[in-house]
């Protein structure tokens, strides 16, 4: 399939899931993620796989670890609450390195908060929502095309790590409707099995996740969420056998940053008077402030961050080292800033946060910001 | 000689890590027979899944099978992804009851709603036994545990009837000390479609027996002593029900599993 199509970003994302060959789906009701859900039910039955609405969250990621592990591409869709309610699960899938996706569509919390307007909130939790030490994929995206390829490539890191990968969509980007231009050749990866006894849950380069076990071939697999051996078994005393698992399964995704990374540079990415850097909706909002700003004669450059985790420092300071000024436009109190702190002097870093009623930032108003922000 | 049933056991993981006296060793056996009776050389079309707790243990190490050792209350949910996209395996879940009807209570009840094709067996031996016996769903009513210090306030779940009620397909409870018709409820479970569901009343020697001071084969005649045949429990009183055990078969029917409705709606 190739082409134009006018798509929402809920629809580009079930649809690039769909390229990418998934075939089971499970999930539950929540705004502003339903309406991926409800596009699931129909196409998927039609497209070779099995949809089945859960009785909650709990059920329904956990029924898409069971069906990964049973050898489908699957994946879930919620929003806020439902994500805190898949957090031990998404632990578990790291644990048992169990390949899956979930979308969450943000939406304005704390809690119920603003149920059904756009947010940005959840950026911490998606890195660090779970307990232990624990390493996980975050992905993003600005506009609906964006959200196609992306939702391609949160499978083939999510089957090639054998690692849980989360989807950021906030509920602009997500129910705006657009063209997308869907390309002819697009690489899908396909995860590695075996059929025979090998090291299920081992690796000697820990940057290469080992192959899955292929269920009812006699391998007498033992995946289990306690500390584990190559086979499975549990050992839950040995401090080398913890220390090994957990480093390995940080190193698996911190090892493979570069090849996770996706971000897009809109202006001169090698300096300026002003650096922003933003993910979703509101980079897309950044974009149109240089506009804004060049008729003024001020140069602004963008960095549309589409991976949000693991972080590519390197690449962060590379971008904003030669900027004047660092801007961090946000729909939240100040997440992504914490990162720019850590490459960049604070004094000449400026968070700009908005919350409430699902407002976007308007591009004037970052615009009016950046331009008192210059003055200080 | 080797044991005929060692075959469906992982021989590094014998002896069992179980105490001394649990009930654990009885209903395993009597799987173990149902499945040698019914003529499974191995386990190989199997996929064990469990929670956490003792009962959990069953499978994950100790079962030459597949499994899948997930999280406390959510087996049932990821047996029914395994089952879903892999519906040649049979898919049997183990655990306890505070993992089964407590903290995974709502999975039970829609698993069994759907009539979902797996096969549930669920060790209730009343207490939440690898936390240290803490109160369950089940405890009977005015029971002592480590958190019910003056006794139990609670009127215990019928998990059976609830299931029951709910739709699945086959439904009994037994105590360990009914070991024939243990066997042959697993025998019979593991032929049927949709959702079966055999819960097996089983000492806790280190949690209950010792605090009540039995001994796990004096605990075993207790029950035995307790239960009564659901053919006559109409006749109990409210406050027979919070102590007694009911015991035989809550419903056997054969109606269409999950798989076989979704494919009727999906038509193919
Ligand atoms: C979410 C969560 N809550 C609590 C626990 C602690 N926990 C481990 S086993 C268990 C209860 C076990 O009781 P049961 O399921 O009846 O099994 P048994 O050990 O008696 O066989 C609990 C509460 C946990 N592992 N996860």
């Amino acid at each position: 399939m190739s082409g134009k199509f006018f798509w929402s970003g809920n629809i580009a994302i079930a649809e690039g899931a769909l390229r990418a060959g998934v075939k089971f789906y499970a999930g539950y009701p929540i705004t502003p993620s339903s309406d991926l859900m409800e596009y699931m039910a129909r196409e998927l039955p039609k497209r070779g796989g099995v949809f089945i609405q859960g009785e909650d969250e709990l059920s329904s990621i956990n029924m898409v670890i069971g069906a990964s592990i049973a050898g489908a591409k699957a994946m879930t869709a919620t929003s806020g609450p439902g994500y805190s309610l898949m957090q031990e699960a998404l632990g578990l899938a790291v644990m048992l390195e169990v390949p899956l996706v979930v979308v969450d569509v943000t939406r304005l919390g704390p809690s119920t908060g603003q149920a059904t307007k756009s947010g940005q909130g959840d950026l911490m939790q998606a890195r660090w929502g779970r307990h232990g030490d624990q390493y996980t994929v975050v992905y993003t995206a600005s506009t609906p095309e964006e959200a196609y390829k992306i939702a391609i490539k949160t499978f083939n890191i999510s089957e090639k790590l054998r690692v849980p990968v989360t989807f950021l969509i906030d509920e602009l980007t997500a129910h705006l409707w657009e063209t997308v231009r869907v390309p002819e050749d697009i690489e899908v990866i396909e995860r590695r099995l075996t059929g025979t006894r090998t090291e299920f849950f081992d690796s000697d380069d820990p940057r290469i996740a080992p192959p899955m076990p292929i269920l009812g071939k006699g391998l007498n697999v033992l995946y289990t969420s306690s500390t584990h051996d190559a086979y499975g078994y549990r050992k839950t005393q040995d401090p080398e056998t913890h220390r090994r698992l957990v480093k390995r399964l940080k190193e698996k995704v911190v090892g493979n940053t570069r090849e996770i990374f996706e971000y897009e540079v809109e202006g001169d990415p090698d300096g300026g008077e002003v650096g922003i850097v933003a993910f979703g909706s509101v980079a897309r909002v950044a974009k149109e402030t240089m506009g804004i700003l060049e008729k003024e004669g001020i140069k602004a450059s963008v960095l549309n961050l589409l991976t949000l985790w693991p972080m590519n420092y390197d690449l962060l300071k590379k971008f904003t080292e030669n900027m004047d000024i660092i801007i961090v436009p946000e729909m939240n109190l100040g997440q992504l800033v914490y990162d720019i702190y850590q490459v960049r002097d604070r004094d000449t870093v400026y968070p700009y946060n908005k919350i409430g009623g699902g407002e976007p930032i308007y591009p004037r108003e970052l615009a009016r910001f950046i331009k008192e922000v210059m003055k200080r | 000689m080797k044991h005929p049933y060692l075959r469906y056991l992982r021989p590094e993981n014998v002896p069992t890590v179980f105490c001394p006296g649990c009930g654990i060793g009885i209903v395993m056996k009597a799987l173990f027979q149902a499945f040698d009776e019914l003529g499974y050389e191995t386990l190989e079309r199997f996929v064990f899944v469990s929670g956490i707790g003792c009962s959990a243990w069953i499978p994950s190490p100790h079962i030459l099978a597949d499994s899948v050792h997930t999280l406390h209350g959510r087996a049932i949910p990821v047996a029914t992804g395994i089952k879903l996209v892999k519906p040649n395996l049979n898919v049997l879940v183990i655990g306890g009851d505070g993992d089964i009807a407590g903290i995974g209570g709502n999975h039970l009840l829609h698993a069994a709603r759907r009539n979902m094709d797996l096969m549930v067996i669920m060790i209730n031996n009343q207490v939440y036994g690898m936390t240290g016996g803490q109160l369950a769903p089940t405890t009977p009513y005015g029971m002592k545990t480590t958190t019910t210090p003056y006794g139990n306030p609670e009127e215990p779940m019928d998990t059976c009837d609830i299931v029951a009620s709910a739709g699945a397909n086959y439904v009994a409870r037994w105590t360990v000390g009914h070991y024939l018709q243990l066997k042959e409820a697993f025998k019979k479970a593991l032929e049927k479609q949709g959702f079966r569901f055999v819960e097996a009343v089983s000492q806790c020697p280190s949690r209950v027996s010792s605090r009540i001071g039995l001994s796990p084969a004096d605990h075993i005649k207790y029950y035995l002593k307790n239960s009564v045949d659901i053919k006559k429990a109409d006749k109990l009183t409210l406050e027979e029900r919070m102590v007694r055990i009911i015991v035989g078969e809550y419903a056997d029917r054969d109606k269409p599993g999950y798989i076989e409705r979704m494919r009727m709606v999906v038509g193919k």
